[in-house]
C-alpha cells in the first residue's frame, strides 16, 4: 500500500502524482477516487497534469483521453491503456494498492 | 462515392483515412506517399529519436491493429498531377488513380538555403533526414544550427545531450518572435545559454565553406564558425507545386474554407499544406502543427462525404521540448497583444503567460506548467466567428 495524502488534501476535480519507479496519478472525481499509471502511453507526459472531464482525463501534451475506470484510451494518439490501481481510504488517508498485475507484459 | 485518394501518407493523411472509416465510408481508400516508409510520427525526429532513445518502430502511426482500416497503399510514389476533369491523380510511376474524391494532405518540406549544398549540411523533416543526421552527431563535434526556431532549438538541445559543441545562428534579433512575440521569444532563447549553447542573433549566414565536406559557416558580420555538422532549420514550404494547372486555388498553400473544402468539388485539404479559414487567427492560416494534422482531417472527411459537420476547431496548439523544458502554446498571437505572466516566474523557467487583446485572452504560453496551461487553453476565445 502506497500512502498518497490526506483525503482532505485532494478535493474534487484535483489530481496528485506519486513519484516512483512507475509514477501513479490519483484523481478525485466528485468524491470517487481513481488511480492510474501517471505516464501517458503515447509520449512522456504526466496525466496528473491533465484535464479532468467526468471519468476521463485528457493528456496535457497531445490530448489522448483515458477512462479512469478502465485505463482505456478513447482515441488517438494513445493506443495502449494505462494500468488502473485500487484506491482505499483508511482513517482519512488515501492509499493506493499498486500490486496489480501489469497488463500485457 | 466508391474510391477516395488521399495524397500524403503522414499524420494528416493517416488521420483522414481513419476519419473516413469512422464516418462509415467503406469504399476503396488509396493512400499515396512519396516516402518509402510506412507512416511515422515526426515530432520525435528532433528529440528522442535523434537522441537514440527510441527506434523507428516506436514512430509507427499505423500498426497491425489498424488492419481493419483496409487501406490501399502507394508508398514510395509521388503524386505528379491532379486532373479534376478526369477525376484522377497521376503518380510518378505513370499510374493514374481514378477516384471520386481527393484529400490533399501533402504536407510541407524543409526549406533549404539558397545556393549549393555540401556533405555535412542537413535539414530535418523526414525519417531519412533524422537517420542521416544522427550518424553525424558524435561527441565533441561542432554543430552549427542555422535558424533559432523550434526545430533548430530542439536539435541544438538534443545535440548538447549527445556531447556536441553547439552554436545557433538566428537572423532575427529574437528567435521565435513570430509565433511567441519578442518578449517570450527572448525568455525561450535564454534556454540555450542556460545549457552551454551559444546563440548568435541578428546575423545572417553568408556562405558555407568546405568542398568535400562542410568546414565552417560564414556569417554576414564576417565571423567564421567552425562546423563539423550543420543543420538548416529555416522553416518549411508546402508541397503544392504538383497542383499547378489543376485549377486548385493556391495561396501560400491549398486554399480552403473552414470546412476544408477547396474551390473544386470533391477535393478537400488538411494538415500542413492547407491554408484554411481559422476563427482564432481571424483569417486564413497555414498551420504546421502536429495537433492540427491530427484533428483537422475529421472536418475534411465530413466535408468530402457530404456529412453535416460544424467546423469547430480548438485553438491552434503546439508544444516543444528543449533542454528538459516543456514549452506549450495555444491560440494566435499578434503584435500589440498585452502579455501577462499569470503564474510562476520566467527566471525560474517555470511560468504561464496569457496574451490579451481588448481584455480577451487570445493565446497562452507555458514553460513547465502543463496543468495551468491546460486550464488557460480552454479559456481562449476566437477572434471571429466563422459562418458555415
Amino acid at each position: 500500500m502506497i500512502p498518497v495524502c490526506a483525503l482532505q488534501d485532494l478535493p474534487a476535480g484535483e489530481a496528485v502524482r506519486i513519484a516512483g519507479d512507475v509514477p501513479i496519478a490519483v484523481f478525485n472525481v466528485d468524491g470517487t477516487l481513481y488511480a492510474i499509471d501517471d505516464t501517458c502511453t503515447h509520449q512522456d507526459a504526466s496525466l496528473a497534469d491533465g484535464w479532468l472531464e467526468g471519468c476521463f482525463v485528457e493528456c496535457p501534451l497531445h490530448a489522448s483521453c483515458f477512462d479512469l475506470r478502465t485505463g482505456a484510451p478513447s482515441g488517438l494518439p494513445a493506443k495502449n491503456p494505462v494500468r488502473t490501481h485500487h484506491v482505499v481510504v483508511v482513517d482519512g488517508h488515501i492509499y493506493v494498492d499498486a500490486a496489480v498485475e501489469r497488463v500485457g507484459v | 462515392m466508391n474510391t477516395i485518394a488521399i495524397v500524403g501518407a503522414s499524420l494528416a493523411g493517416v488521420s483522414s483515412a481513419r476519419a473516413l472509416r469512422e464516418r462509415g465510408f467503406d469504399g476503396n481508400i488509396v493512400v499515396i506517399g512519396d516516402e518509402p516508409h510506412r507512416p511515422y510520427d515526426r515530432p520525435p525526429l528532433s528529440k528522442d529519436f535523434l537522441a537514440g532513445a527510441i527506434s523507428e518502430a516506436d514512430l509507427a502511426l499505423v500498426t497491425s491493429d489498424d488492419a481493419d482500416l483496409d487501406l490501399d497503399w502507394r508508398l514510395g510514389h509521388r503524386a505528379e498531377a491532379l486532373d479534376p476533369a478526369l477525376r484522377s491523380v497521376v503518380l510518378d510511376s505513370g499510374e493514374r488513380i481514378v477516384t471520386d474524391g481527393v484529400v490533399l494532405a501533402t504536407g510541407a518540406r524543409a526549406r533549404l538555403l539558397p545556393g549549393r549544398t555540401v556533405p555535412g549540411v542537413h535539414t530535418l523533416r523526414t525519417l531519412d533526414d533524422a537517420v542521416a543526421l544522427r550518424a553525424e552527431l558524435v561527441p565533441g563535434a561542432h554543430l552549427v544550427v542555422i535558424g533559432g526556431g523550434f526545430i533548430g532549438a530542439e536539435v541544438a538541445s538534443t545535440a548538447r545531450t549527445l556531447g556536441l559543441t553547439v552554436t545557433v545562428v538566428e537572423q532575427l534579433p529574437v528567435p521565435m518572435a513570430g509565433p511567441l512575440g519578442a518578449e517570450l521569444g527572448q525568455v525561450c532563447a535564454q534556454l540555450h545559454g542556460d545549457h552551454g549553447v551559444q546563440l548568435i542573433t541578428g546575423t545572417g549566414v553568408a556562405d558555407l565553406a568546405g568542398t568535400d565536406r562542410v568546414r565552417s559557416v560564414l556569417l554576414t558580420d564576417g565571423r567564421e564558425l567552425p562546423a563539423d555538422v550543420v543543420v538548416v532549420g529555416v522553416g518549411a514550404v508546402p508541397n503544392t507545386e504538383w497542383l499547378a494547372g489543376s485549377g486548385i486555388e493556391l495561396t501560400r498553400g491549398v486554399r480552403t474554407d473552414a470546412r476544408c473544402a477547396t474551390n473544386i468539388p470533391s477535393v478537400v485539404a488538411a494538415g500542413d499544406c492547407a491554408v484554411a479559414d481559422n476563427p482564432y487567427a481571424g483569417r486564413a492560416v497555414r498551420l504546421e502543427h502536429w495537433t492540427n494534422a491530427l484533428e483537422q482531417p475529421a472536418t475534411a472527411a465530413a466535408t468530402l462525404l457530404g456529412h453535416e459537420h460544424t467546423a469547430n476547431p480548438r485553438a491552434p496548439y503546439f508544444w516543444s521540448d528543449q533542454y528538459g523544458a516543456r514549452l506549450q502554446f495555444a491560440g494566435h498571437h499578434r503584435d500589440g497583444d498585452h502579455i501577462e505572466i499569470v503564474e510562476g516566474d520566467p527566471a525560474a523557467r517555470r511560468f504561464t503567460a496569457v496574451y490579451r487583446r481588448a481584455d480577451r485572452a487570445v493565446a497562452v504560453f507555458a514553460m513547465n506548467q502543463p496543468k495551468i496551461f491546460g486550464r488557460w487553453r480552454r479559456e481562449l476565445t476566437a477572434a471571429v466567428v466563422l459562418s458555415g
